[in-house]
């Protein structure tokens, strides 16, 4: 009885919030994009399909590249692997996170001591650097090898957080009470510590979904994205390379950019507008 | 406090030590025969190839047992022995990347410093001011939602191409020998405006919504209620809010080095600026291995060392890890 109304108390501050309804708008706005646009365009991203450097027009939305391709139709199948990398990426590297913030906080002790001295190592490592040389020595990859590389690089900050919050519940007479009475740890962790941080832990998705596709753009962009498929990090790297800056061809760049920063955008304008809904103080009234 | 510096050493050098080890197996245990892929790029003579061909199996050592491998690199290392350029065949890459080091720190240093300072005093200034908070800080977001090479190309174009202020390309004018005079410093500081910019445009923004944040959490906690009921001046109560909210900034500024480091790499590409950024593009556009696999030893020197340096900073401005209360956890 009481969860409904827990639920319907939560939608009505979230979808009062200004911040989340901005968000998700935009969020669904390129969502819908991505599985619509295909459905716009006549042509493949790699298709020449007509007058090379050519500026938006009615017949080229978003105008042509130097070897005349549509830009719009390379934008709309690049937002796939945008969400694709994010979701993936951002999804693996909050459950690892998740379960060695679990694990070294409520274990504790020598299980903790290792686990948080990996925490700490990989934290230091500059991931991204990392990133490169992998990526260099692999002559194949696609975007899900690219997810899985992401995923399993920027999980420490999440799992340093977890963790501290792991430890801070693990005394309180809740989880005492349920170790007494023969729940196993797993279960504890389940159903009495991860609900109390539920809050968090959606956070904690929503900001490594913008983070990895910040990640995956960036690696795009170096030339070490994808060997093959288009995606908005690679559009920018050939607008680079093929010198559209130089031939003051803005419709090339402009786009894959604005989406990005858009959808991160909206993901980080979301979260805080969840962490108002979940913490009341920091509303503004 | 020694406790506290053991421990964060002890880290770094565990640190350094996988990431050589890594930079060691990665080459070694990837499908593909890295020397023969390494070569496929280069056109030189048959006979060029053959002395080359000879010359990176030895210098990769596949001739030897993998444990004594292992060991030639590490004593390579400690020699200043990086190998040697594919793509500047015969340069050293260690004079290499030497080379290109100071633009990174030129470029760097100030745009982190700047930003910080810059960021965190606008955060304060903007937190539970209304307009500020209504117009600046979503211009935050998405400066920090945007990503960085994209930032440099708005960046160059706008202000470069259409605008015509700033060069776009290189680090001082191509017509131009390094030297000392007025006419080439401007060049110098013309040629680093955009990249700086950008750089610090990014963080600026995730530095002012972070302390915003901070603020509002700082200035609902009971200190500064009680201060308030005591009538102390806004100001004051800011004060104290600052100081306690500057400590997770500090840490967040070491967690935030892999980023900007990231960051900076793609800027200097979008600029053509000199440092390890645009090394790295040419020795993966050339599959350079040993120049990209130098260049990553020198990322992780250089980030272990910022973080010790953060380390130094927080023991200044927490008086609590001098007498040892918050070591473990910071």
């Amino acid at each position: 009885m009481t969860k409904p109304k827990k639920i319907n108390e939560f939608l009505y501050f979230a979808l009062r919030s200004n911040k989340i309804r901005v968000g998700l708008t935009v969020l669904l706005f390129f969502l819908v994009l991505t599985f619509v646009g295909p459905m716009l365009t006549d042509y493949l991203p790699d298709d020449y399909i007509g007058p090379a450097n050519h500026p938006p027009s009615s017949e080229y939305w978003f105008g042509t590249t130097t070897f005349g391709q549509d830009v719009f139709t390379q934008f709309v199948y690049g937002l796939y692997p945008v969400f694709l990398v994010g979701i993936l990426g951002g999804g693996l590297a909050s459950i690892i996170g998740m379960l060695i913030g679990f694990i070294a906080g409520y274990r504790g002790g020598m299980v903790d001591e290792f686990l948080n001295m990996m925490i700490n190592i990989v934290l230091v490592i500059p991931t991204f650097a990392l990133l490169l040389i992998i990526a260099a020595y692999l002559t194949v990859r696609g975007f899900l090898v690219e997810a899985i590389f992401i995923g399993f690089t920027a999980w420490p900050w999440t799992a340093r957080a977890i963790r501290a919050q792991t430890f801070s519940l693990r005394s309180r007479d809740f989880v005492d009470l349920a170790r007494i009475s023969g729940m196993n740890n797993l279960k504890i962790i389940r159903t009495e510590i991860a609900p109390n941080m539920m809050s968090y832990l959606v956070m904690v998705f929503i900001l490594q979904f913008g983070g990895a596709i910040l990640i995956a753009a960036t690696l795009d962009f170096i030339g070490l994205g994808p060997t093959t498929g288009i995606s908005l990090g690679l559009m920018m790297n050939n607008a680079v390379l093929w010198g559209a800056l130089q031939l003051d061809m803005w419709w090339w760049f402009i786009p894959p950019g604005v989406a990005i920063a858009a959808i991160v955008g909206a993901l980080y304008i979301t979260n805080v507008g969840l962490d108002e809904v979940f913490n009341p103080k920091l509303r503004e009234m | 406090m020694k406790r506290y510096f053991g421990r964060k050493l002890f880290i770094y050098m565990l640190t350094f030590f996988l990431a050589v080890t890594i930079d060691w197996l990665i080459p070694r245990f990837m499908p593909g025969n890295p020397v023969q892929t390494m070569l496929s790029r280069v056109s030189v003579r048959a006979e060029a190839l053959e002395v080359m061909y000879g010359y990176y199996t030895r210098a990769f050592g596949l001739d030897v047992p993998i444990w004594q491998q292992y060991l030639n690199f590490w004593n390579a290392l400690f020699h200043g022995d990086l190998g040697t350029s594919v793509y500047l065949f015969p340069q050293p890459v260690i004079k290499v990347i030497m080379r290109a080091v100071p633009y990174d720190i030129f470029l760097l240093l100030p745009a982190i410093l700047l930003s910080f300072y810059a960021g965190n005093k606008f955060g304060a200034f903007a937190a539970r001011t209304k307009w500020l908070d209504n117009t600046v800080l979503p211009l935050g977001y998405i400066l920090t939602a945007t990503p960085y090479m994209w930032l440099g190309i708005l960046l160059a174009w706008s202000l470069g191409i259409v605008a015509g202020i700033f060069p776009i390309a290189g680090a001082y004018s191509f017509t131009m020998a390094p030297h000392f005079s007025w006419v080439f410093i401007g060049s110098v500081l013309m040629h680093w405006f955009l990249p700086f910019a950008s750089l610090f445009l990014v963080q600026f923004g995730g530095w002012s919504i972070g302390m915003r944040n901070m603020i509002i959490y700082e200035l609902e906690a009971d200190y500064s209620h009680y201060l308030e009921a005591l009538g102390a001046p806004r100001k004051l109560v800011r004060r104290y809010a600052f100081r306690n909210a500057i400590l997770p900034q500090i840490t967040g500024l070491a967690l935030k080095f892999g980023v900007i480091v990231a960051g900076a790499l793609v800027t200097e590409v979008v600029f053509s600026y000199p440092g390890i950024g645009y090394l790295i593009l040419a020795a993966i556009q050339n599959q350079d291995y040993f120049l990209i696999q130098g260049c990553f030893l020198f990322i992780i020197i250089g980030v272990l060392l910022a973080n010790f340096a953060i380390d130094i900073i927080y023991v200044i401005v927490d008086p609590r890890t001098r007498i040892g209360m918050a070591g473990e956890t910071a």
